[in-house]
This record gives C-alpha cells, structure tokens and sequence, in this order.
C-alpha cells in the first residue's frame, strides 16, 4: 500500500515537474525542475529496490550533468530569447501530430511482454546487497558489452578533447 | 511506534548537531585567537561561553533582507537546500556500534550525493542574489565541486575495494579494533587526496575561493542577511562535521579506540573528529589562499592521478595477496 502511493507520488510528479521543465520560461528554473524531476527517478529506483542505481542516478545526473548544465547558462549571455522560425507553420498541424504520436505509443502498450526472469530474484539480490549484485553481472556475464561501452565513451573522451583543443601557433602556454 | 522512537532520535540528533555547530564556531574562534595570541571572544558568559547563543539570538532577530533584482524563490530556498543536504546525510554516520538512524547499504554513496546536492544552495545563491560578487562565488564554487568530488570519490575507492562494501558501519567493522588496522596505514595515499578534496569541498581555506573576503566581499553569501546568512554558516560547520566524520569512518577505524567507554560508546569517534575539525581551524590560521588556477591544477593534475594510481596499486595488491 505504501510502496503503491509512493510510486504515484514520484509519477505525478516526474510528469508534473517535466511538463514544467519544458514551460517556464527562466532557462535556470526549468533546470531545477529537471533536478526535481531526477530525484523522484531515484525514488522509483528505491521502490525497485535498485539502491545503487538510486544514488548513481543522483551524484552523476543531479551532481555533474545538470550543474554543468547550469554553468553552460550561467556563462552564457540570455538577455535575448532565441526565436526560430517554426518549422510546422500551421499550429494545428503540429498539434495533430503530436496527438497521433501519443495515440501510437500508448497503443503499444499492451504489446509490452516481462523479460525472462534472471537468476538474481528480489530476494537474492537484497541478501547480496544491491550493489554487489550489479557487479557481479556486470564484470562477469556483461563483461563484453561493458567493455564496448567503456570504449564507446573513451572514444567520446577523445573525441571532445580534439574538439576543444585548437592548436594554435599563438597560443601562450600558462604555467 | 517505530516511527515514533525514529522521530524523537532525529530530534535528539538534531539538537546535539545544532549545539555543536554553535560550539563549533566558539571553538574556531577560540582556537585562531589564541594561535594569533589574542583572547578571542571573553565578554560573553564565562571566557565568552555563552557567545554562540547571543550570536544565534541576534541573527534570528536581524532582518531579512531580499535584494530587489532577486529572484525571489529561489533566493529564499538556496540556504534550505543548503542546510537540508547537510542535515540529511548525518542520517547515515554510524556514531558508535548501532548509534545510527539509517544504517543503509550504500552509506557512502548517499553521502556523496548529499553533498554534491548541497553545492546547488551554493550555486543557486550565487545566481539568485543578482549582484556580481555573489555570483562569482557561485560559479567559483560549483567549478571547485565538481572537480573535487571526482577525487575525493576516487580517493574513497581503495577504501571501499579493501572493505567491500558501501555500508559505513562494515566499513568501520573492516577495520577491526586494532591500531595497525585502520585503512590510513595501507591507504595513505588516498588518505591524503581525501584530506585535500575535504578542504576542498568545505570550501574552507586555503580553498575558500567561493567565499574570498579580499576579493569577493563575502563570496556567495553577501546579499544574505539574518537566519539566512545564518543557515549558510550552519550548513558549513556541519559539513565539515560529515567530512570529519567520513574521514575518521573511512580511515581511522570510527568509533573504536584504545579502551572502550562504556559509558559513553561514540567517546572515540567524537574525539577523532574533533581532532580532524581541530586540524580544519589550524589550517585555516596558517595557510594562505590558493589562486584559482592552482586550486584547479592541483585537483585535476595532481589530485585525480593520484587517486586513480592508488586504485591500481590496491587492486594489484589486492588480486596478489587475496
């Protein structure tokens, strides 16, 4: 009973704070909604029992990712708001569209099947402690995808520092 | 029933925590008056004991002031979330042996996130004040957590790899109640980027760029006036506190000591972290500021390697000697 009202408490809400997110107008504000809306995710989390993923989801996405986010605006200048020119002119149209996309994705809904159950049942993993049983997973029966991804994100690494990184005869190397 | 004793332990721990911090302030202020040879407070009670109180009293009395250009919400909410990240993560800290209101799997974790959640009333004051210097301090402190709180996680690693677990309370038990057991001997490495990163992520000297007086008046918190101004102190004293606390867990064995007393079991722990906060207010009356391109070489330079090279060596040592 009290998991179920728990979890219609972090769903309004993540609905709630995202619909917010993307309708206030403060660039910084929306932001904090995003931060909000990150914290009831962890919640889910928790009713999941997935206390791990709860407290990875808060240090790196509320932690780094959204103060990042946060000194983006910060540094830069918002005195004007960005207008574009809209790319569906008529506003019934997108209207339309976007109504038909939710109709498709809700219609899909009842296709939706459970996966196979692992072997790591609820109970297991509680007696193992959550965080042991990600490991285990992940650097024994997922070791080939991890890795993959772990390159996959390398190569972003890189990626980024060759784009950052102008060389430029006049630049001035600080000590 | 239960939530009834847990409600009434929060509110004992509350109260002790809000007397320490008012303590706190008296201790710095004794301890840096007597290492500059002068009195420090005297005039309040005997030898100025009762001046946390009188200071509590007035600031509660002062008036809240709200710059007019503020955004007016969140100028309020910045020392909430402030005081409220910190007051959170005391749930975790293991006191003595069972002395915890929250005695959860992944301790650690949670404590990093609490604290990397209370850097946002900092960045958000900055932001909502509408002045200059206010916001330099913003943007100084949020660039100083982020890459601080990189090493100090990857500093805490070796101790979780040679503990194996995330749980504060195993972690202590690890450690055994021998001297020779505590992680600071196999983990002096890490030992030592966790005391930098702390300082660090206290924003206290010599890394309290958010808050230099010489050059940004008084850093995040200058439109902040009253409790509010207040409430940003509080939230300082007490992370200092969680970060003495993690520290004295973490690498000198918590609550164990020489001798146990029974009378009273979280003696050890107390006394080791007020040696750390001791060492916090020794630092801050001797060492000068940092510039801030230092501050941020050494995090990322120097700090970071190290702590990554500690998580090789451990391992190493790990995997060769089971």
């Amino acid at each position: 009973m009290f998991t179920y009202l728990f979890f219609l408490y972090c769903a309004v809400m993540i609905v709630g704070t995202g619909l917010l997110a993307i309708t206030m107008r403060n660039p910084v504000h929306a932001v904090l909604m995003v931060l909000v809306l990150f914290f009831h995710m962890a919640g889910l989390y928790l009713i999941l029992g997935a206390e791990f993923l709860a407290a990875v989801q808060i240090i790196v996405y509320a932690g780094a990712i959204l103060v990042l986010y946060l000194f983006v605006l910060f540094l830069v200048s918002l005195r004007d708001e960005v207008k574009m020119d809209r790319f569906v002119t008529s506003a019934w149209l997108g209207r339309i569209i976007s109504v038909g996309l939710a109709v498709s994705l809700i219609s899909m809904l009842p296709t939706f099947v459970l996966g196979q159950k692992g072997h790591w049942p609820m109970a297991a993993v509680i007696k193992a402690t959550h965080t042991k049983a990600l490991g285990m997973e992940m650097y024994t029966s997922y070791i080939l995808p991890f890795e993959i991804a772990g390159l996959i994100l390398l190569i972003a690494v890189i990626g980024g520092l060759v784009l950052a990184k102008h060389d430029t005869p006049t630049t001035i190397e600080k000590s | 029933m239960h939530v009834l004793i847990l409600f009434i332990e929060i509110l004992i721990l509350f109260a002790i925590i809000m007397l320490h911090v008012a303590y706190a302030t008296y201790f710095e202020r004794k301890i840096i008056g007597h290492m500059q040879v002068r009195m420090g407070p005297m005039r309040v009670g005997w030898h100025g004991l009762l001046q946390p109180i009188a200071d509590g009293i007035k600031s509660f009395f002062k008036e809240d002031v709200v710059p007019e250009q503020a955004d007016v919400v969140t100028f309020r909410a910045a020392p909430i979330i402030c005081l409220t990240a910190m007051l959170t993560s005391l749930a975790v800290l293991p006191f003595a042996k069972g002395w915890v209101l929250a005695d959860i799997n992944i301790g650690l974790l949670f404590i990093f996130a609490m604290s990397s959640l209370s850097s946002y009333g900092v960045i958000l004051a900055g932001w909502a004040s509408n002045s200059k210097y206010t916001f330099l301090g913003g943007l100084r402190s949020m660039a100083q957590v982020i890459s601080y709180e990189v090493a100090m996680g990857l500093s805490l690693v070796g101790v979780m790899m040679l503990s194996g677990t995330l749980n504060l309370t195993k972690i202590v038990e690890a450690q055994g109640g021998s001297f020779g057991g505590m992680y600071i001997f196999p983990q002096i490495i890490a030992f030592f980027v966790f005391f930098i990163a702390m300082l660090a992520e206290t924003n206290r000297v010599p890394f309290d760029l958010p808050e230099a007086e010489t050059e940004l008046v008084s850093g995040y918190a200058t439109e902040y006036s009253g409790m509010r101004y207040a409430i940003f102190f509080m939230a300082e004293y007490i992370g200092m506190m969680v970060m003495s606390s993690i520290g004295t867990i973490c690498f000198l064995g918590g609550w164990n000591g020489p001798f146990e007393v029974t009378i009273f079991p979280p003696f050890w722990f107390v006394v080791k972290v007020y040696a750390f906060m001791f060492v916090f207010i020794w630092i801050r009356a001797t060492l000068p500021r940092y510039r801030y391109d230092q501050l941020m070489s050494i995090g990322w330079k120097v700090l970071i390697p190290l702590a990554l090279g500690n998580i090789v060596l451990t391992g190493f040592i790990k995997a060769f000697t089971g």
